[in-house]
């Protein structure tokens, strides 16, 4: 297809077939590069930046997985992934859905590798063996490690989709017999933005998606490489059923009365207390339920080893307060370093007055974590 | 010589397979399956609480989401002796139906259709032909030609971007597309229909499960507690949601999927000939109406047809000595016993050994261990799993409804009933068992709400909860027919714990290596006679590959901390339903 790569449509091209001049483009990139808090010398570049972006090429790896986070990020209601796939990227790499196999599919990767080299946003699904010399992961005769290794050198940013690809999920638990490995404690030079979940909220894996596409910059992230917009809060301060923990409400066992009630599921098991997720707020499958909502615990699926954290009908002895951030954060430096060398048009970080505003809020759920203790 | 092609990664499957296929004077003389991944699922269950293992196990497939969680809650209440509420039994079948349709609707358009459909051709089809067409098959509303003109427009513009994403170096112009280009068309519109609908049928999950993928069980019944006088439980409002899901679901099927479906297959008949195997075809069974313990409630029948006999259908044993497994072509130590022997999935081992080549390589050593896979047999044969498989035992077992939509979908295309031992034969009855699919789950629904009508509103039966209620050892079987064939697995509990825990899926019994005697499993053996025009472009494997509808995701090892090959008792499997 490179042949064809002089006729694609750029921003520019795509914002003056819907009806606006040059002028109002221009309008655009001065806004654009003005939200995006650069000196306003680099109007030119940004508006150039724009005319010449095709859709974001995106290379889409598959490893030691279950594909439950294709099939979640073909649930999204909002964009639906037809939108995604053949208006704001190009797909160009994923085992689910290509429709070439074998060398064909290979070389379809090779080419956008080589082509966007530097441009292109590499997704991992799936963990990684190093066990065995990773022999328990092969693909087109290669181990998993060495595609991934190949396939990030020349990315963009990278997104680890999941939790095999963020902390290796349930091949990793106790005893982890292949080695199951998370992407970032391989690659250790790139921006990689972690979307935890077993699987992650189908409607936040478009988010993040169009979030890079439509701002042009990675998503602020937490300390522990996840987008602050998904998952900042825990389902238990999201969750509807809050006011019957606060009042003492709860079910004693399934089906019981007080489970018909709807009462709080935190004595059978739920894990919400200490599970960081959008699932109360934006909930499943374009906001039909949850699983709390339909009668279920949390298990926990977006926190690292909840496969390990103790039996999932057994009530948490304690509820965990800011211990928990506390080590995020430590962690999380780390990825914050790697961030900094990032993504051509991230130049945003959080800036002095966002940290003040959020260190507030972070000292004011501290103290309703007490209030919650006590 | 023969030239050994060889097809790594086979995509639009789950999980990682790989085909090498010796070709000569066109046709495939002899063919390869492997599975190159693991995980060792089985391994990290044992120990842990019987009641928690479904999470885990579920976890062996996100495509076919439920069926591991389903065949593991029945597997532990089939040790305990747990009788689950009838409303929870409507509820899993329910879930399962909603299942069927998502998966084979997904499965035809996302998966399979790009190896019969050529999707740039379809910018030569004249939207108003396509129009006609589409309305002459079917009453589904969206068929002006508007309609189809816009999304014909909304193509155009994606292949002249350049950018051709998912569909870069697709099979485009090969010689064995056959479609005109009206069918293209009407087939990538509703290409990208069946992917905005897909996200809808799954909500049943969401309702009942709270979420999809993965949805949640439990143990002696489902967590979503029935209350119809509170917003706490499924009431009026969350049930009428369900049903309406299931009749969209089912007007899809009826109204999109199988006129398609038959308008497509009547351009490839051909290949009711060719992808035909050895002949031997299982079925659990499922969809219990009353009760797991009562095989004769079931709505699909099971049983064994060996060599193509309809007359004569087997019974089927889990617990007995008939199910074993082998590794003599897996990379796994060999029994101790022997190279040679076979164990009951109950007192299987497996001990992880890669021996193939090292990577990266080029060709496996198929005359060694080639695969991941374990090769499962029934009373040391190679057995065929699927919808095909479901058909052709309900319909060798006299069930009229079967026997119905078969004879239907066989007059309609006007073939022989030989074809069905095809390509195409598995393709179309994947369709075909849909619809009787579509309809039971309504079925199961209509049951569901006329117990609340009568006052009965259980959904778990929470007797045997407690582990000090169990004795200290126990086995089971939890057995179902998943979308893609038959799928059981097998746990000992002792003390409170999971001893023991072993599946044996669906895509174990077809993409297994070869036996000990030689006998090739499903998808080398229909491999074998299969024309292929161009060894460069495998089109022709990949269509009787996927006419399987691979699910290639969890294997089984397992090592102590120090890296050393501990002998233990496991099984491994590869693939889900």
């Amino acid at each position: 297809m490179s042949d064809k790569s002089d006729t694609r449509k750029t921003y520019y091209e795509s914002i003056i077939k819907q009806g606006y001049n040059r002028r109002d483009f221009l309008k655009f990139s001065t806004y654009m590069t003005a939200f995006m808090g650069l000196q306003s010398s680099m109007v030119g570049q940004i508006a150039k930046s724009l005319e010449t972006t095709p859709r974001m090429p995106v290379i889409w790896e598959h490893f030691q997985e279950c594909t439950c986070c294709s099939e979640s990020f073909i649930r999204s209601d909002h964009p639906i992934v037809a939108d995604i796939i053949l208006d704001k990227i190009s797909l160009d790499y994923t085992l689910t859905l290509m429709a070439a196999s074998g060398h064909q599919a290979e070389a379809a990767k090779q080419a956008t590798m080589k082509k966007y080299h530097g441009e292109y946003i590499l997704c991992v699904e799936g963990s990684v063996p190093m066990g065995d010399d990773g022999n328990y992961c092969c693909i087109a005769g290669k181990t998993a490690k060495e595609a991934l290794i190949e396939a990030a050198e020349g990315a963009k940013a990278i997104i680890a989709w999941g939790s095999c690809a963020t902390n290796g999920c349930v091949q990793a638990a106790k005893p982890n017999p292949t080695g199951a490995t998370p992407i970032h404690k391989i690659i250790k030079n790139k921006p990689i933005i972690r979307v935890p979940g077993c699987p992650p909220i189908g409607e936040v894996m478009a988010g993040v998606i169009v979030h890079v596409v439509a701002f042009g910059r990675l998503p602020e992230l937490d300390r522990m490489g996840r987008p602050k917009a998904f998952y900042s809060k825990r389902v238990h301060d999201s969750c509807y059923r809050r006011p019957y923990f606060d009042a003492g409400l709860f079910a004693e066992s399934f089906d019981d009365q007080n489970a018909k009630e709807g009462y709080c599921l935190y004595k059978v098991g739920c894990k919400g207390p200490m599970t960081y997720n959008s699932c109360g707020t934006i909930k499943w499958n374009n906001g039909v339920s949850y699983p709390i909502q339909s009668g279920h615990g949390c298990i926990g699926c977006s926190e690292e080893g909840f496969w390990d954290n103790g039996p999932f009908y057994e009530r948490m002895t304690k509820v965990p307060g800011f211990g928990e951030e506390h080590n995020a954060d430590t962690v999380g430096k780390v990825a914050a370093g790697a961030l900094a060398g990032g993504i051509a048009v991230h130049a945003v970080a959080a800036n002095i007055s966002k940290r003040k505003e959020l260190m507030k809020r972070i000292n004011r759920g501290k103290q309703n974590e007490k209030n919650i203790d006590s | 010589m023969a030239n050994r092609i060889v097809v790594d990664p086979i995509t639009r499957i789950e999980g990682h397979l790989r085909i090498e296929a010796e070709i000569k004077d066109g046709k495939i003389i002899d063919a390869f399956s492997s599975s190159t991944m693991v995980r060792g699922i089985e391994e990290i269950v044992k120990g842990r609480d019987p009641r928690d293992v479904w999470a885990f196990v579920q976890r062996t497939c996100g495509v076919c989401t439920t069926v591991h969680a389903l065949s593991s809650v029945r597997s532990v209440e089939d040790a305990l002796g747990i009788a689950v509420p009838q409303n929870a039994e409507m509820v899993r079948n329910i879930m399962e139906g909603a299942l069927y349709m998502h998966d084979h609707v997904v499965h035809f358009y996302h998966l399979h259709a790009l190896d019969w459909v050529d999707v740039v051709n379809c910018l030569k089809a004249d939207p108003k032909q396509t129009s006609e067409l589409a309305q002459s098959i079917s009453k589904w509303p969206k068929s002006s030609p508007g309609y189809f003109s816009d999304v014909q427009k909304r193509i155009q513009k994606f292949v002249e971007s350049g950018q051709l994403g998912i569909f870069a170096n697709g099979y485009w112009g090969h010689p064995q597309m056959k479609l005109p280009a009206e069918v293209n068309l009407l087939a990538v519109a509703h290409y990208l229909e069946a992917l905005e609908w897909q996200k809808e049928i799954v909500k049943v999950h969401t309702i009942f499960g709270g979420k999809n993928p993965h949805p949640n069980y439990l143990v002696g019944g489902m967590a979503c507690a029935i209350n119809t006088e509170s917003p706490g439980g499924l009431n009026a409002e969350r049930l009428a949601y369900v049903g309406k899901l299931l009749k969209e679901g089912r007007d899809f099927v009826n109204q999109v999927y199988i006129p398609d479906l038959l308008a497509i297959a009547s351009f490839y008949k051909d290949w009711g000939a060719i992808g035909q195997g050895f002949g031997n075809y299982m079925s659990y069974g499922d969809f219990p109406t009353n009760g797991y313990a009562d095989l004769s409630s079931f709505k699909f029948p099971s049983g064994v047809i060996l060599d193509r006999d309809l007359s004569k259908i087997h019974d089927v044993d889990h617990r007995g000595d008939q199910i074993e497994e082998f590794v003599n072509n897996s990379w796994y130590d060999n029994y101790a016993e022997g190279k040679d022997v076979g164990k009951h999935p109950w007192d299987g081992e497996t001990n992880i050994k890669y021996s193939g080549p090292k990577p990266p390589y080029t060709h496996l050593n198929v005359e060694e261990k080639y695969s991941f896979i374990k090769t499962p047999r029934w009373k040391g044969l190679a057995m065929e799993v699927g919808p095909l498989a479901r058909l052709l035992v309900g319909y060798g077992r006299g069930n009229k409804e079967i026997q119905d939509v078969v004879n239907g979908g066989l007059k309609h295309l006007n073939v022989p009933v030989d074809a069905l031992f095809s390509t195409l034969g598995r393709t179309a009855a994947r369709g075909l068992e849909s619809q009787l699919v579509a309809d039971w789950t309504i079925e199961f629904y209509d049951t569901l709400m006329n117990n609340i009508k009568n006052g009965d509103e259980r959904m778990a039966n929470m007797d045997k909860w407690d582990p000090k209620t169990w004795p200290s050892e126990a086995k089971g079987v939890g057995f179902m027919e998943a979308p893609r064939g038959a799928l059981a697995h097998w746990i000992k509990i002792k003390d409170g714990k999971t001893e023991n825990y072993q599946q044996v899926v669906p895509s174990t019994w077809n993409a297994s290596p070869r036996d000990p005697k030689g006998q090739r499993s499903a998808y080398e053996s229909t491999l074998i006679g299969t024309p292929v025009a161009d060894p460069e472009l495998p089109l022709e494997i990949i269509r009787t590959i996927h006419s399987f509808d691979p699910c290639i995701a969890c294997a089984v090892h397992l090592y102590d901390e120090h890296g050393k090959h501990i002998s233990q008792v496991q099984n491994i499997s590869s693939c889900d339903s």
